[in-house]
């Protein structure tokens, strides 16, 4: 477990954080200057705080009140950066190796299993010069986790990579998450990544802490949709694949009731999962009959807050599960909703985006 | 070789190949130190070293000669005591030619390398820190060999500087056949003489020829390191 707390000004934003980062992956996110490189480079050892404390698990890392310091090479972290930074003059493989010829650093993992976990087998030989953008994220993760550290921290790995080459990263850092038994602190603006890898999510903006929790309950929370942003607010759902349909339709099961999407290559049983955007989501007071949609959940609402424009937010409970819908302050009131009352949730189908569709 | 030059050129060519040779080895580590300061230094003076290292380059040779021999002559304030102390005597010797030779070129040197050290992206040597390397280790396995050609560079340019120098070796150490007659002293002796200019003339073709070898020589090490990091 990762805690940390410390104040620090900077020129034009002052810090004030304080989380905690249990197993699975940490994100931090929020818009770009929130400070999040700050935080994680905090933790990583080359900024140091003007006051606070960091620990992982019983050892600490900064304490400004026992003016311990460990530097960066004793922290015992590994870290991947925005721009992956592997040393040019060396092979693909020395870079792997880096934290166990160079530093030291007892072996951890076993090099072949993270080699083939990232698929970068045929690259050892090779210099960083001629790898492209996803191949040389890949070592860099790859180095960080070789080093033998206690927690993996990530600077937005993906940012410098165009939507081809995320897709080609992302189910390996999906891999790691669920096979490597490392706290993972994953920086992010990226909205789609976080409800695809997170377990848990810490929200900042202008250098505070304005929520941290388990990502499902943050992501459905209405109070979280101005951090977010209003095209980002929307529910995470889990969900079983259940049947594939003959029409070319795959059934999910989940806590909140069937849903139908386009047919799904995942297998029959796997666990995935949804995201689904505020803003597509319609709502009704009595099941509609003769639409198109397909994904109509029975739900209630829980509570409604109202932003400054002329729209809403609706937070809706189906099964065990948390909904959130954006609709208009008009429909709220032509409705006439209020907390308690059973209303049906309009998915749009397409809404659920593939991208979106994490394992998990 | 013997043929085509006469022993007492031959001495002054093999002469000035010895003080350049140990005035570039001996001179390299503490050029990289002061190269590495300059470049990455946070301290008061800076700009007082960088001033005093670039001093030989402005300065007439004859002067830097002068207040080497004032320093290491055996009376100076160095010179004395490396004589009583230690039985070294530089003023007059081959070796004192190595060291006027080594501080005319140490600028050139330092230049290069500091050129070099600043081009390395700190945050390469961040990533080896966060990856446990300690900052030794970090500039043994990151920061040295991507400066490589700037070390080379540095130092083969010293060794050019070196083979030409002229006016501090003879204010320092004069001009003794055999004892600190380097290239360019020999030229200069011969163009004394009557008659000398054929003799002078070998020796000038000489020294093109080995400053032209110096050149191609590290533009040829310097693109192998080049094509090496860039992992063709």
């Amino acid at each position: 477990m990762l805690s940390v707390a410390f104040r620090h000004r900077l020129p034009g934003l002052s810090l004030d954080v304080a989380f905690q980062a249990p197993r699975g992956v940490t994100a931090l996110f929020g818009r770009s200057g929130a400070g999040k490189t700050t935080v994680i480079n905090a933790v990583a050892g080359l900024l140091c705080p003007d006051a606070g404390r960091i620990t992982v698990g019983d050892r600490v890392l900064f304490d400004s009140a026992t003016r311990c310091n460990l530097p960066p090479a004793a922290r015992a972290i590994g870290y991947v950066f925005q721009d992956a930074r592997l040393f040019p003059h060396l092979t693909v493989r020395q870079n792997l190796t880096y934290g166990q010829w160079a530093a030291r650093r007892g072996r951890g993992e076993d090099p072949d299993r993270i080699i083939a976990l990232l698929g970068i087998e045929t690259l050892l030989p090779r210099r960083p010069g001629t790898l492209s953008g996803g191949e040389r994220q890949r070592v860099a993760i790859g180095r960080a986790i070789l080093s033998n550290p206690q927690i993996l921290l990530m600077d937005e790995p993906l940012a410098a990579l165009d939507d081809a080459r995320k897709a080609e990263i992302l189910p390996y850092l999906e891999r790691l998450r669920d096979e490597i038994d490392l706290p993972i602190l994953y920086v992010s603006h990226a909205m789609a990544e976080v409800a695809r890898l997170a377990t848990t999510l810490v929200l900042m903006d202008q250098g505070r802490v304005t929520a941290a929790g388990p990502v499902a309950d943050i992501l459905a929370d209405p109070a979280t949709a101005p951090t977010l942003g209003l095209r980002e607010a929307g529910a995470l759902l889990m969900a079983r694949v259940a049947a594939h349909d003959d029409d070319g339709l795959t059934r999910l099961d989940s806590a909140a009731g069937p849903l139908w999407l386009p047919q799904l290559a995942a297998p029959i049983g796997a666990t995935l999962r949804l995201r689904i955007l505020a803003q597509d989501v319609m709502l009704a007071t009595e099941r509609p009959q003769g639409l198109s949609a397909l994904n109509i959940l029975p739900a209630t609402v829980q509570d409604i807050r109202l932003g400054d424009g002329p729209g809403a937010l609706v937070r809706l409970a189906a099964g065990d599960e948390a909904i959130l819908a954006r609709i208009t302050r008009r429909s709220a009131s032509a409705l006439a909703l209020k907390p308690g009352q059973p209303v049906f949730a309009v998915l749009k189908a397409v809404s659920v985006a593939r991208e979106n569709v994490g394992q998990g | 070789m013997s043929d085509w030059l006469t022993p007492e050129e031959w001495q002054a060519v093999a002469l000035s190949l010895r003080v350049s040779f140990w005035a570039t080895l001996a001179s390299l580590p503490l050029g990289l130190w002061v190269a590495h300061l300059l470049a990455r230094g946070q301290f008061r003076g800076r700009q007082l070293l960088n001033g005093l290292v670039h001093l030989p380059l402005i300065l007439p040779p004859v002067v830097t000669g002068y207040l080497l021999l004032l320093t290491f002559g055996r009376k100076g304030a160095v010179g004395a005591v490396l004589d009583q102390w230690f039985g070294i005597v530089l003023a007059f010797r081959w070796t004192g030619a190595a060291l006027a030779a080594a501080v005319m070129a140490f600028p050139l040197m330092v230049r290069a390398m500091r050129l070099a050290i600043e081009a390395v992206d700190p945050r390469l040597e961040e990533a080896a820190a966060t990856l446990g390397a300690s900052r030794l280790t970090v500039f043994a396995t990151v920061t040295l060999p991507l400066i490589l050609p700037g070390i080379i560079a540095g130092a083969i340019l010293a060794f050019a500087k070196a083979m030409g120098e002229f006016g501090a070796t003879i204010t320092f150490v004069a001009n003794i056949p055999g004892q600190t007659q380097t290239l360019p002293s020999a030229i200069y002796s011969f163009l004394q003489v009557p008659g000398g200019e054929g003799q002078a003339a070998r020796l000038v073709l000489l020294a093109v020829a080995i400053a032209l070898a110096a050149l191609f020589l590290s533009e040829w090490i310097a693109r192998a390191v080049a094509r090496r990091i860039a992992g063709a």
